[in-house]
């Protein structure tokens, strides 16, 4: 993976200092927290409902076991011992007090890490596929270009306070794993016919209150100009994004007002004073970022291990773990191996400071010291040798990370909610919690097979409910929590927007309608037909018919929400530190 | 006060704001070195072009292309920043500088605050109005906050990778 030179280290020396000075201003009072917030927020700190929340960037979701050792260290010194891996392949940490922000980020910065525009209306961590490298449909390996582009961004002086924030995800492989038609700028590093690198660009995508796919701006941008054909387009959106209503500021509605015809004139006339100039990629820094990410040394073994291969005939329960945490590798012998943070009662996508340092060890012992974070908030080893995979699954059932739902019904994408997050109107953790007891049971999971159930507390979208299978919005009626139902949405290459499928239900209400859906699914699917794809070929109407025919019962065992505890927001002008502590 | 080339000094120059009601071709722009809103300038143009103290300022839904005639007679663009959060400033200042090649000064006005002055200056400002309730001195400290940068813009034409030798 990039390791930093000294340059980069004294980019992110000098950004630690200067985020401790801007952090002892604020405690001084002489920054009001309308001034602090923007610059708190670029370093990656929000203001929750309980305490201060930072998050963290991974860039590209590619972190060192020792990386991945100071999460744990973080999660122990700082916060409550445990920490949430998010939907942008990040983590973060939900208890922090503002006085430890500084030396959070310089105990990061020894270890390559920073917070740097994890928030704020900038360009954000630049997110990527999780088998990047290893993935045997991948056609150009998008990490370099990643890193490249993250130099770029990183404290980019013109585009510091965008309209909005903004997001970049990459993807170099034959399947989309990135989700690149739902970000501000989504890139396909391809191949022309020529055998050259290059980029598909894809412009105005994104999720939130107005959910777009994004349409492509340009089939092929060779890789030489891709940091001035961005740059282009966020310069465009700087100069003409709207700023006078918050909700119409990405660059999606500027995209769709101006029409992607006359989007791409303006883009292409202000890239013809940048192309072929100084920011041009030069051959020599490809080449030296790219030498970070060379193949480990794999050993030369058999495309199947005969041995695991008995070990699969013979034990179910390994058998059943493989199905579906184990991934197809390039290099024969080797494998890629998920590594489930969605045990049923714990909080989608949370490890504690004792599973991260176990993850850490299992990366050096297994996968040559690197981890990946998923967009799907679970955590990958890239390149896990087929004879190893047996004791693998052992370590890591004891650690609880081996749960058998990759791609499965608990397999949920969940944002923090109302548990911690001002924004929220509803619930999300506690409603994931309640969904996974309902269907835990294993058999029935792979019985009803791969299924995405994506959950939002609020129109934001952290949650990606727009393109879930199964998506869940909580809206407020009223003071009080509901959750709308959306089917159809998908994500990758057939990315697809969900439908409503009528009024919403009660916290209590949930799991049974759940199981409404499924029943329609079980009873409609062909053979091995995936939920989504009965869904597109039946249409909505038989789920509305069966959701709403009869009244849905409300499951009295689960608890009630505390609906004053949910008012319980934060606005900006409260005190910089959470009266509780 | 103001920040000019990294020093503290006295402001000497008028910001002309139009009231309410007041129009661009009728209000009477002062003697003296004065800052005239965009509008003013084009309104009055003949004449305050025969001015040596007259400079221009922008505000941020304006356009440095509205200068091109213009920038290689001003010795003084201002650029307004309406609220601090607002970004558009940093591209104007970029296109006057990398584009139009404006080589006078060019001064922030508006809610200048010292935390985003790094920017403001690499984007192509040389001159800084902070807002009168803050420290002028502490402001200036900012300007040095970085000494390593990564990319392109008005204060740097050549990005890190062909500046020096990476990896080291």
């Amino acid at each position: 993976m990039y390791r930093y030179d000294s340059f980069d280290h004294q980019i992110t020396a000098e950004r630690v200092a200067q985020f401790r000075d801007q952090v002892a201003r604020r405690l001084s009072g002489e920054l009001s927290e309308d001034e602090f917030r923007i610059l708190r927020l670029q370093n990656g700190l929000y203001m929750q409902i309980h305490a201060y929340m930072m998050r963290i960037a991974v860039p590209y979701g590619l972190v060192s076991a020792a990386q991945m050792r100071m999460f744990a260290h973080i999660a122990r010194k700082y916060d409550r011992g445990y920490g949430h891996f998010t939907t942008r392949q990040n983590i973060q940490f939900n208890w922090l007090k503002l006085p430890d922000a500084p030396d959070i980020l310089a105990d990061l910065a020894t270890v390559e890490m920073h917070a740097n525009q994890t928030s704020g209306n900038c360009i954000r961590n630049i997110t990527s596929d999780e088998f990047a490298g290893v993935a045997q449909d991948e056609i150009v390996d998008p990490r370099p270009y990643a890193e490249i582009l993250r130099q770029w961004s990183t404290f980019h002086p013109e585009f510091g306070y965008l309209p909005r924030k903004f997001k970049f995800a990459i993807t170099g492989a034959v399947n989309d794993r990135a989700a690149i038609a739902v970000h501000d700028i989504g890139l396909q590093a391809l191949r022309n016919a020529q055998g050259e690198v290059g980029f598909r660009v894809l412009v105005g995508g994104g999720l939130g209150r107005t959910p777009v796919i994004g349409t492509e701006i340009s089939a092929f941008v060779p890789w030489q100009h891709i940091i001035s054909y961005a740059e282009s387009i966020v310069r465009v959106y700087n100069e003409y994004g709207r700023r006078d209503n918050i909700y119409k500021a990405r660059i999606k509605i500027l995209v769709k007002a101006l029409g992607i015809t006359e989007f791409k004139r303006q883009v292409e006339a202000d890239w013809q004073f940048t192309k072929d100039g100084p920011c041009t990629i030069t051959q020599a820094e490809l080449n030296r970022v790219a030498a970070f990410f060379t193949a480990p040394a794999y050993q030369s073994l058999p495309a199947v291990d005969a041995a695991n291969a008995a070990l699969l005939d013979e034990n179910a329960g390994y058998a059943s773990w493989y199905k579906r945490s184990v991934k197809p590798h390039k290099v024969p012998g080797y494998a890629a191996v998920v590594l489930s943070l969605k045990k049923t009662g714990i909080a989608p996508g949370d490890a504690t400071d004792t599973q991260m340092d176990a993850a850490a060890e299992l990366a050096e012992r297994y996968s040559f010291g690197e981890l990946r974070i998923t967009h799907m908030q679970n955590l990958v080893l890239a390149d896990v040798k087929q004879s190893e995979l047996f004791a693998l699954w052992q370590a890591a059932k004891k650690l609880g990370m081996a749960t058998a739902n990759i791609g499965l019904l608990t397999d949920m994408i969940c944002c923090p909610g109302g548990d911690f997050c001002t924004l929220a109107n509803a619930r999300s953790i506690p409603l994931a919690k309640a969904i996974a007891e309902c269907f835990d049971d294993l058999d029935f999971q792979h019985d009803i097979g791969e299924i995405e159930i994506n959950i939002s507390g609020c129109i934001n979208a952290c949650g990606h409910h727009h393109v879930g299978h199964i998506g869940i919005l909580g809206v407020d009626k009223d003071g009080e929590e509901w959750y709308q139902v959306q089917l159809g949405g998908a994500q990758g290459n057939e990315a697809a927007l969900g439908k409503v499928i009528g009024r919403s239900f009660s916290f209590e209400q949930m799991p049974e309608v759940i199981a409404r859906l499924l029943q329609v699914y079980v009873r409609e699917r062909y053979d091995d037909e995936r939920f989504i794809d009965t869904f597109r070929r039946i249409g909505i109407e038989p789920y509305k018919t069966e959701v709403y025919s009869t009244p849905v019962e409300a499951d009295e065992a689960l608890q009630a929400p505390d609906y004053e505890l949910l008012k319980v927001g934060m606005p900006y002008d409260m005190p910089y530190y959470s009266p509780r502590f | 006060m103001i920040i000019k080339n990294k020093t503290v000094m006295e402001d000497d120059s008028l910001v002309l704001r139009l009231a309410e009601g007041e129009s661009a071709a009728s209000v009477v722009v002062p003697a003296g070195k004065v800052i005239v809103p965009l509008q003013v300038w084009q309104a009055q143009r003949a004449t305050l072009q025969q001015r040596a103290d007259v400079g221009v300022w922008l505000a941020s839904d304006e356009r440095a292309e509205d200068l091109r005639d213009d920038v290689q007679k001003l010795a003084l663009i201002a650029v307004d920043f309406p609220k601090f959060a607002d970004g558009r400033g940093y591209s104007i200042a970029y296109h006057l500088r990398a584009r139009l090649g404006y080589q006078g000064e060019l001064r922030a006005i508006g809610d200048v605050l010292r935390d985003q002055m790094f920017y403001m200056q690499r984007a192509g400002f040389d001159a800084f109005a902070p807002r009168a309730d803050k420290d002028i001195h502490a402001a200036l400290k900012s300007l040095n906050d970085f000494s390593v940068t990564y990319q392109v813009s008005a204060d740097q034409a050549q990005p890190l990778f062909r500046r020096v030798v990476r990896g080291v």
